[in-house]
């Protein structure tokens, strides 16, 4: 479960990018954040996954399975993010990307990756260059790629919004099924309201 | 429950690789040149204990005055040195405005940029000798049957000397424009400025120079004190008797008396003022055009015949490109050939057995060259992979004083630390031979390196280590396996660079192997000076195929690897 307290940041010594923030997701769920553009959403989901820039101050909570995260490292966190865009890794095939963030421990990484493609309705296609797949195949390759590292949350950042309509809904309803099988908590922020009505969890409207 | 407040900063490792190279580049590059010139001052000033000169005084700088011609070859050095720089600056200047949105002048710079100074230098006397390519061209027309009486080469104004450094110094020049341009907005300010329907050449020394001016300043700078400073081409084309004061330094250093190393030191450091003088004058000249500059702009005042300038300049450019990539191919013709008497254009014989004989002069030198060059580039891709992962650990932008240090090398002429360098490295028990070489040319490989890695650096697209992370990878799993695949093609461009860099070097090998250590360059330099044109020419040809191989080497392998990544190989 994934849970904000009382969250806001700031930067410097600016006063605070949006009112104190309160979310709770539950595992299987994908929470919604909708905002203006500008608004921090970026920023917020940077906060979550540590990877935010010097200067910002966090104020308030963020619990993963109950712990605080404050202070960790992204690495020790583990919390994948899906982009806008796919950025599969140019120099490596589909299926070299796919186990780029399998953990060290686990074995049978072949039968993962293939396991993955298969279910991206892929099957075989684990040596293709990523330059030579269509944007929908990389969308699922880059979301199947978050899911292998094994996350112990998923943030998605506006992962549809360059899609085609057609396109958009398919790995919409891909990608929410990926994260109600994988059993983890995901917070996606958007400003498509369609995105807002296909998940099933909470929702947040983001504002100063 | 409490409420979490902190404040976001990097983690500690995230300094301490920057730390360590500060370090290393302080330990291995500033504190050599330091005591390099600490030595070379000491010895300036008369103190020379390990030869036994104990009389502190001005006497070393009384007995350089005394050497015959010593005035001359200070004139002479400074006239080829700023003439050089000013006459490569409008040429690649021009070729700059002409060329820079097309793609081929890269691919024609690149042989150019690759051959060693020397090797261009003995191609180039092999062109315009009184009996070279040239004259056998012209004979014909001018019914020479014999080679005609022009002092063509080491003419006592030192302009052959001109035309070599120039063939060498302004496809490099060019090179950093090119490049420069990539950052800052051109085509807005081209079309805005068309748009108000000013001449060409008149937008661009009046808006785009003044915002090209301070990321080229640096480039201009390194070939001011180089041209102003250097030996190996000099000896092969300058003027003979004096010689440049770098020429007649290196004499006086190589002198078997060895009390002559205190005059020699002492015109190490007129040869640095020489430098400093000129570099000061290039920042006047800078001062006055800011000063002046844009009132004379708002005046509406244009250069009368600058569009026709430019032109011309262009054209010189094109055709200095040409005589050198000729002066490259004469060096080959030379080497292959049996006999070639006077008029004929082409040898009326051909054998490969100057490379057989060749073999045995050169298979030394080739191995040690092969040898420095390899490791000296290593150690500087490394210093510098290491510096920019530093600096995007730290997330900060370079400092004006650490880009001031890596260029530092590169802006002191040569003689005015290498030997002070060898006293001092002998004086800390460190011994002479291949691995001081190999520093020695480490130091003036790093910069170059990191003039050629930092811009692809900075332009890797910022997503693909941030996917990385969020993917749970640390940031030394994300260099080894993201940035420096992705990266691979800049990285062996720059290694191909560091190797070229190092075949070049003659004062270091010089200097600090003691003359013990003979590398292409030495042995080339050696030969030009009136031996067997053909077995130069093997030698000189050798020494610039192999950095042009290396080259190649670096266009090619990504070819092979990538072959099936089409992301890695359009127009990255």
């Amino acid at each position: 479960m994934l849970e904000l307290r009382r969250l806001q940041i700031r930067h410097a010594k600016a006063s605070p990018l949006f009112a104190p923030l309160d979310l709770r997701i539950d595992p299987g769920q994908v929470g919604i954040v909708m905002g203006p553009s500008g608004v921090g959403k970026s920023t917020l989901l940077d906060a979550i996954g540590g990877h935010l820039a010097r200067d910002f101050t966090v104020d308030g909570d963020i619990l993963l399975d109950g712990s605080h995260l404050a202070g960790q490292s992204p690495q020790a966190r583990r919390i994948g993010v899906i982009f806008q865009d796919p950025v599969l890794f140019p120099h490596l095939s589909v299926g070299q990307n796919l186990s780029f963030g399998i953990p060290r421990a686990i074995r049978n990484r072949r039968d993962l990756v293939e396991k993955a493609l298969s279910d991206a309705g892929m099957a075989g296609m684990s040596d293709r260059d990523p330059a030579t797949l269509s944007g929908g195949q990389m969308a699922r390759v880059a979301l199947m790629r978050g899911l292998l590292a094994r996350p112990r949350a998923l943030l998605l950042d506006e992962p549809f919004s360059k899609l085609d309509a057609t396109l958009r809904s398919d790995i919409r309803a891909f990608t929410f099924a990926h994260v109600a099988k994988a059993g983890i908590p995901a917070l996606l922020v958007t400003h498509d309201p369609q995105d807002a009505d296909a998940a099933r969890g909470p929702k947040v409207l983001l504002g100063a | 429950m409490g409420r979490a407040i902190y404040q976001v900063t990097p983690p500690a490792t995230d300094r301490r690789l920057a730390r360590i190279v500060l370090a290393a580049v302080l330990l291995l590059i500033l504190l050599p040149i330091l005591a390099g010139v600490w030595q070379t001052l000491r010895a300036a000033a008369g103190w020379m204990p390990a030869i036994g000169a104990t009389d502190a005084g001005l006497g070393a700088f009384r007995e350089l005055l005394a050497i015959p011609g010593l005035a001359r070859a200070t004139l002479v050095s400074l006239w080829t040195g700023v003439a050089t720089t000013l006459l490569s600056l409008a040429l690649a200047a021009a070729c700059c405005i002409r060329w820079h949105d097309r793609g081929w002048p890269l691919r024609v710079l690149a042989p150019v940029l690759a051959a060693p100074h020397a090797a261009l230098a003995i191609g180039l006397g092999f062109l315009i000798a009184p009996s070279g390519w040239l004259a056998r061209t012209a004979a014909p027309l001018a019914g020479w049957d014999r080679p005609p009486d022009i002092g063509t080469l080491n003419d006592p104004f030192g302009l052959a000397l001109i035309l070599g450094l120039t063939a060498k110094e302004f496809p490099f020049l060019l090179l950093m424009m090119l490049a420069a341009l990539k950052q800052i907005p051109l085509s807005r300010h081209l079309r805005s400025a068309r748009a108000l329907g000013l001449p060409e050449a008149h937008i661009w020394l009046t808006l785009i120079a003044p915002q090209l001016w301070p990321l080229i300043r640096l480039p201009v700078l390194v070939v001011l004190a180089y041209s102003l400073s250097v030996v190996d081409v000099a000896m092969i084309l300058g003027p003979a008797n004096p010689p440049t004061l770098a020429v007649m330094l290196t004499r006086l250093y190589g002198d078997p008396d060895l009390m002559r190393l205190l005059p020699a030191s002492a015109g190490s450091l007129l040869q640095l003022a020489l430098v400093i003088l000129a570099g000061a004058g290039v920042m006047g000249l800078q001062r006055a055009i800011r000063r002046h500059g844009p009132h004379w702009v708002a005046q509406g005042n244009r250069l009368p015949g600058l569009t026709v300038a430019m032109r011309i300049a262009a054209i010189c450019g094109g055709a200095m490109l040409a005589m050198t990539l000729a002066s490259l191919a004469v060096l080959a013709v030379w080497s292959v050939t049996w006999r070639w008497s006077f008029p004929d254009i082409l040898p009326k014989a051909l054998s490969w057995r100057f490379w057989a004989r060749a073999g045995q002069i050169a298979g030394g030198p080739l191995m040690t060259t092969l040898i420095v060059a390899l490791i000296s580039a290593a150690l500087a891709l490394a210093a510098a992979i290491a510096w920019l992962e530093a600096e995007d650990r730290r997330a900060a932008p370079r400092a004006p004083w650490a880009e001031a240090l890596i260029y530092l090398p590169l802006l002191l002429p040569q003689i005015a630390f290498l030997y002070g360098l060898n006293i001092a490295a002998l004086g800390a028990g460190l011994p002479q031979g291949v691995a001081l070489v190999t520093w020695g040319h480490a130091i003036f490989v790093f910069p170059y390196v990191m003039i050629a890695l930092s811009d692809p650096w900075r332009a890797l697209d910022p997503r693909l280590p941030r996917a990385a992370a969020a993917l749970g990878a640390g940031p030394w799993r994300i260099l080894w396996r993201v940035k420096l695949p992705v990266l691979l093609v800049p990285v062996l461009t720059a290694s191909a660079i560091g190797v070229a860099v190092s075949v070049a070097q003659y004062l270091p090998t010089l200097f600090l192997g003691a003359g013990r250590v003979g590398t292409l360059t030495t042995e080339a330099v050696t030969l030009s000076s009136g031996s067997d044109r053909r077995i130069t020419g093997v030698v000189a040809s050798l020494q610039a195929l192999l950095p042009i191989l290396t080259y190649g080497l670096a266009f090619a392998l990504p070819a092979i690897v990538f072959r099936n990544r089409r992301a890695m190989r359009a127009g990255r």
